[in-house]
């Protein structure tokens, strides 16, 4: 079983993108369960969502606490809260910031994970590039597919036309296979 | 037709697969979501004959659903919570009238102090009103309950009451198997009522019942009971004909034959203690669960064969009957009756505490080494607890508890920050 816990806050999107991911899974034949960190939902408060990806049914309702991997939505949540709690030396990491791991203050605490694994993405400036607003749920879909492979960029595609339809669903496909061919050259950028 | 969808969607689509004729609902946290589908799929002309009645308040809900129910039409509506409570004096009067509704309760905490999370406590408050209530583990078995409870109401007359584990399941995401028209047509045929309010042929509903028969009209509640317990097996064996999978009946045994230790739980908690127990039994150890899918009526003969075997029961319940307990376990302890067994009570999950595989863990140990007590309350933080009381004992004017706790626990947190 491969567990994600996406990290964000009320208004971009992580419920959604949670969903979506289970959506691609569900679309390449595996078992898929999504769901919220249940609470009073506002706008801008730290929201966190779950996903878990398997080949049997998942019985399993607790919340992810030892994900496989994560997707930060949003980088001002380092400094709040225990973002990589119980993340493994083998996990992944999707974050979303305009900014290299060093001028973030990371890159030491990164040497604790394979470099290919943690990847910098400008998921919002993706999305405002593309969608018009700031909606970097998408984006890190892409992103997310080319570090783990857990999925493909046509299943995140798929899974955003069963949530989307017309420009904005056009406009996210190409904020997301933006992201993805980015992630895919930075891992390619980190492996060398 | 495989579909990865939320829980809400999934019961709504099966709702609607039923084909209701009147659905009066007011939206309530976790439930909203399925009505709003239903509203927005009769508006779209998908859902055909049918009515989709908005009412003021949930009171307004159940008062429709009598009304149209009695008027022979395939009634349907929703609630939880604090919605459930403002309906009760309605809620009975369905089910003494003996109307077929069915209601899904997505089940959620009741206040104060206020919380829109998930336990059993709303549903539990109605155990004695009448209704049937079912309660799904997965949001699968949740589609295909509501589509059982509309032929189990109607062959009985009796109302139903379908419980989801509020937000676990109505807005999880996961793969639902969603029927076919033609295969719902098959198992259930149209609404043909009892009783009904036609001008053709006058008849009251509703008549007032002194001494003289009162006990009578009760005890037929409780004899058409006593016959969902012999129908509840035999729906599910004719849902699996047609739709080729296990959902419903009264009890659910999971690696129950040689266990001598036996969990007994109800709803989507059932998932995480199986994946407990599997792990356990890889440490060889004697453990299993016994799921409880009808809660009324209870099913005490089946509970007491499925436990004959164990030597020890916990009963790990999402309510607490203040004053006493478990309400569940109370009803364990009555269909078991004479037998020597041990039977713990483990109060768990109140509004939205995460019931984790390690908390199980240990829980489940303590229970195997007979070092649990009769009453537990699992992940009780007691420093918080213990300060309130001393808080208590020491001033007078002590204060609101909820307010006092949520004070302490931000201190707490700041200080570790």
């Amino acid at each position: 079983m491969f567990q994600v816990r996406i990290h964000g806050r009320g208004g971009q999107g992580v419920v959604t993108g949670a969903e979506m991911l289970s959506i691609a899974a569900f679309l390449e034949g595996r078992h898929a369960q999504a769901f919220p960190s249940f609470g009073s939902e506002r706008t801008g408060a730290p929201v966190v969502a779950f996903c878990r990806i398997a080949d049997k049914e998942i019985r399993l309702r607790e919340p992810v606490m030892e994900p496989d991997a994560l997707i930060i939505q949003d980088a001002t949540l380092l400094a709040q809260i225990d973002v990589f709690a119980g993340l493994s030396e083998n996990g992944y990491v999707v974050l979303n910031t305009n900014h290299t791991l060093e001028e973030m203050g990371l890159a030491e605490f990164a040497q604790r994970f394979r470099a290919e694994r943690v990847i910098t993405v400008s998921a919002t400036d993706l999305s405002l590039k593309h969608v018009g607003r700031n909606a970097p749920n998408v984006p890190m879909l892409g992103a997310f597919a080319a570090v783990s492979g857990l999925i493909s960029l046509d299943s995140v595609a798929a899974a955003i036309r069963d949530k989307f339809s017309g420009k904005v669903a056009e406009g996210n496909i190409a904020a997301a296979t933006e992201a993805y061919n980015i992630a895919k050259a930075r891992m390619e950028a980190a492996h060398a | 037709m495989l579909k990865q969808c939320e829980g809400s969607h999934a019961v709504a689509e099966a709702v609607a697969l039923s084909r209701p004729e009147v659905i009066c609902a007011y939206p309530i946290s976790p439930q909203t979501h399925i009505v709003e589908g239903l509203g927005e799929m009769v508006k779209k002309g998908d859902i055909k004959d049918c009515e989709y009645i908005n009412v003021e308040s949930e009171f307004a809900a159940m008062s429709v659903a009598i009304g149209s129910s009695a008027a022979g039409a395939r009634t349907y509506t929703a609630t939880a919570s604090q919605g459930l409570l403002f309906m009760v004096e309605a809620v009975y009067n369905a089910s003494g009238l003996g109307l077929p509704i069915v209601m899904t309760v997505a089940n959620r905490a009741i206040g104060a102090p206020i919380n829109i999370w998930n336990d059993h406590s709303d549903s539990m408050s109605q155990r004695d009103c009448g209704w049937i209530q079912i309660f799904a583990e997965t949001n699968q078995e949740a589609a295909d309950l509501h589509i059982q409870a509309f032929k189990l109401a109607e062959e009985l007359s009796l109302p139903v009451m379908v419980c989801m584990d509020g937000f676990i399941l109505t807005h999880a995401y996961e793969r639902v198997d969603m029927p076919t028209q033609e295969q719902v047509d098959a198992f259930l045929p149209p609404y043909s009522p009892r009783q009904i309010l036609d001008p053709a042929a006058p008849v009251s509903i509703g008549a007032m019942v002194g001494p003289e028969a009162f006990s009578e009209v009760r005890y037929l509640a409780h004899a058409k009971q006593m016959q969902a317990l012999e129908l509840i097996p035999k729906i599910s064996a004719q849902f699996k004909e047609i739709f080729g999978r296990d959902s419903g009946g009264l009890v659910r045994p999971y690696m129950l034959e040689d266990a001598e230790t036996v969990v007994i739980a109800l709803g989507s908690v059932l998932g995480t203690i199986k994946d407990t127990i599997d792990e356990m039994r890889a440490d060889g150890i004697s453990i299993g669960v016994l799921g409880i899918n009808s809660f009324r009526p209870f099913p005490v003969s089946a509970i007491r064969r499925s436990l004959s075997h164990a030597k020890r029961i916990i009963v790990l319940e999402k309510s607490l009957a203040v004053g006493i307990g478990g309400i569940v376990a109370t009803d364990v302890r009555m269909a078991l009756d004479g037998l020597d067994k041990r039977i713990y009570t483990v109060v768990a999950g109140l509004g939205g505490r995460n019931i984790t595989r390690s908390s199980l863990h240990r829980v489940f140990r303590l229970a195997m080494h007979d070092q649990l007590e009769a009453l537990h309350f699992l992940d009780l933080e007691w420093s918080i607890v213990n300060k309130e009381l001393d808080r208590e004992r020491t001033t007078r004017r002590s204060g609101p508890i909820a307010e006092n706790i949520l004070r302490d626990l931000g201190q707490a947190k700041s200080n570790v920050g």
